[in-house]
């Protein structure tokens, strides 16, 4: 969409002259039918976005229900745990961002290190692996070896003299366990981006950086961070836009009933009040959610302003 | 002989111990990092197949003792988790195509640049990308098409990604030109069979990343069913029978003759579980990598 064509717009605007519709109407009745599933389910639930400035009554529905304005916002807003929830999201997202972030750079840039090219194929293969775990397996792995109780980690850090640690069972412990077992599941599936991108870079840079006397760590430095730097813009940039979400999966399987503290964030507070505790909430809940939404786009645009006018290339 | 001896000298002499000891700190810290990986997974492999008396006794960590198939008996005995096993790989299945289809469908107009009102259209997809209505909304919708505790439900609302789209449209926008197209068109075939003949089998190896990241998506994901598969449990995909087995607790085994208590160590079970749901996915992951690579780059070029 961005990449601006060299043609000329004259050209173009020629071209398109030059291939009337009724040519190629039968293109618009195949791009008709996935468009329908996106009105029908994307589109579509934009109008449930109404009960959030409603009195909604499930029997009187999204168009029936009496209009209150932001009153549920206010409402949510008051709640005596959308603080918690808040704290939480923004706690949760950005140490998993400030940790989940740097990882796959600097694996993609010791990988693009490793000469061993079966060392390398072999580590990528097991470093990707997680990424194809769904999170409750992931949680139940977790489970399995960091128990305070019978958990393998914890036997064998008993066995070399140390103290057993509840990594899931007590709150500070378990939020450090949520950010590592992050980290973990997702650093080597980010590399790939980042490789691609250090593929791509002209070979004569690092020629001509030999030349001037750069060592390894000169090159990595001078040559290979700055010519990743657009990718790691656009992959913060969409971060960013996590920062007020962050995945429900990943909270609900690794949560229990002994760590509460940080585990109410947002979409667990949606899910709490609107489709756990009846039906009465149901406009605050959607309150909440689009709350979430807009706080979210807000952060990329904003994102995407702050990095073009530090002269990046920026995501939209 | 000599010459390249010279070489390799000199080329040691300029790399110095500080390059060495860099590689080899490099080479331990991936190394370590992959083996981290890995061995979670080679721990419940272990003692999913292990005696449950030495699992109780806490004597298993990579290497499988006494080792007994019963817990994977028991799953296979159990009629419920079977049932969760084939609403997966059915959903899988269904999902995967209807997503490959409804994702050519849009890319190809959508990557030819004379198509009138092509910004349009992919703004309205991608909005829809940065914008989500949310859990809710979702929900309200989901119930007012009737398609709560429905199959339907896991399957339609997601099939159609805007991010799969970018990828397909990017590959086609280079892989397809404009050229090629109008050479068919002369010769006197329809955008259809343009379709059916020189896009499908162009994109073919585009086709088969799509078609992977929908099916491991599908597989994995749990919230959808979580939220809209309530009392319908023979609707259960595998997953969020999981969570509920695993996670939550809140379930137990059953017996065939669901009279019978089972008197498994939970951990023994709980492992062979865990394999039995990840086992589709570790057993085609290393033929199938490369696939994804290649996808995940076309993603990245276009940013």
């Amino acid at each position: 969409m961005k990449g601006a064509s060299p043609v000329s717009p004259n050209l173009y605007r020629k071209r398109r002259v030059g291939r009337p519709i009724r040519t190629y109407w039968q293109l618009y009745v195949m791009l008709a039918i996935p468009m329908c599933f996106l009105f029908l389910f994307k589109y579509g639930s934009y109008f449930g976005l109404l009960a959030a400035f409603e009195n909604y009554k499930i029997l009187k529905g999204v168009f029936g229900s009496e209009w209150v304005g932001f009153q549920n916002f206010l409402k949510v807003f008051a709640h005596r745990r959308f603080g918690d929830a808040l704290r939480n999201t923004l706690l949760l997202n950005v140490l998993d961002l400030i940790f989940g972030f740097p990882m796959p750079i600097i694996l993609a840039l010791m990988l693009n290190e490793m000469r061993q090219k079966a060392t390398k194929r072999v580590s990528q293969t097991l470093l990707y692996l997680p990424h194809f775990l769904s999170w409750v397996i992931v949680g139940a792995i977790a489970y399995q070896l960091f128990t305070y109780g019978t958990g393998v980690v914890n036997d064998l850090i008993e066995k070399m003299g140390g103290e057993r640690v509840p990594f899931l069972q007590e709150d500070t412990h378990w939020l450090i366990s949520y950010v590592v077992i992050g980290v973990w599941q997702s650093m080597g599936w980010g590399t790939i981006v980042y490789l691609a991108a250090i593929t791509s870079i002209n070979p004569e840079l690092y020629e001509a950086a030999v030349v001037d006397g750069a060592n390894r760590w000169k090159q990595c430095w001078s040559v290979t961070v700055p010519c990743i730097k657009p990718t790691m813009v656009t992959l913060f940039i969409m971060r960013l836009g996590q920062l007020m979400g962050g995945s429900f999966e990943r909270v609900i399987a690794l949560k229990n009933v002994a760590t509460t503290e940080y585990t109410y964030t947002i979409p667990v507070m949606v899910y709490d009040m609107g489709l756990l505790s009846g039906t009465s909430k149901i406009a605050q809940a959607t309150a909440l959610g689009l709350f979430q939404s807009v706080i979210g786009v807000l952060l990329v645009i904003g994102a995407d302003y702050f990095a073009k006018s530090l002269g990046e290339e920026g995501l939209l | 002989m000599i010459a390249t001896q010279t070489v390799k000298r000199r080329r040691a002499i300029r790399r110095g111990p500080g390059y060495v000891a860099g590689t080899i700190l490099i080479y331990l810290f991936v190394i370590v990092s992959a083996m981290l990986c890995l061995l979670p997974f080679l721990h419940v492999l272990a003692k999913s197949i292990s005696s449950e008396a030495l699992v109780a006794a806490r004597k298993i960590v990579l290497i499988p003792q006494g080792v007994t198939f019963s817990a994977y008996r028991k799953i296979f005995a159990d009629p419920s988790i079977l049932q969760s096993m084939f609403i997966s790989i059915v959903m899988t299945v269904v999902f995967t195509l209807l997503g490959l289809a409804l994702t050519v469908l849009a890319a190809y107009p959508l990557s030819r640049s004379y198509l009138r009102g092509r910004r349009t259209f992919s703004f309205l997809i991608m909005f829809t990308y940065y914008f989500a209505a949310g859990i809710i909304p979702d929900y309200l919708l989901m119930s007012a098409l009737g398609l709560l505790e429905n199959f339907w439900g896991l399957v339609l609302p997601l099939a159609f990604s805007p991010w799969n789209l970018l990828i397909m449209k990017t590959s086609l926008a280079s892989s397809f030109p404009e050229s090629l197209e109008e050479s068919a068109r002369i010769d006197g075939a329809n955008y259809f069979r343009i379709l059916w003949q020189i896009v499908l089998p162009l994109s073919l190896p585009i086709l088969t990343t799509i078609g992977l990241f929908l099916a491991v998506g599908r597989w994995n994901a749990y919230q959808d069913a979580l939220f809209y598969i309530k009392q319908r449990t023979d609707l259960r995909p595998i997953q969020l029978k999981l969570y509920y087995l695993v996670i939550t607790a809140s379930e137990s085994f059953q017996s065939a003759e669901s009279v019978v208590t089972v008197q498994t160590n939970p951990d023994v079970l709980k492992s062979a579980c865990v394999m039995f749901a990840t086992l589709p996915i570790v057993c085609v992951y290393p033929f199938v990598q490369k696939y994804f690579v290649q996808g995940i780059m076309i993603g990245a070029v276009k940013g």
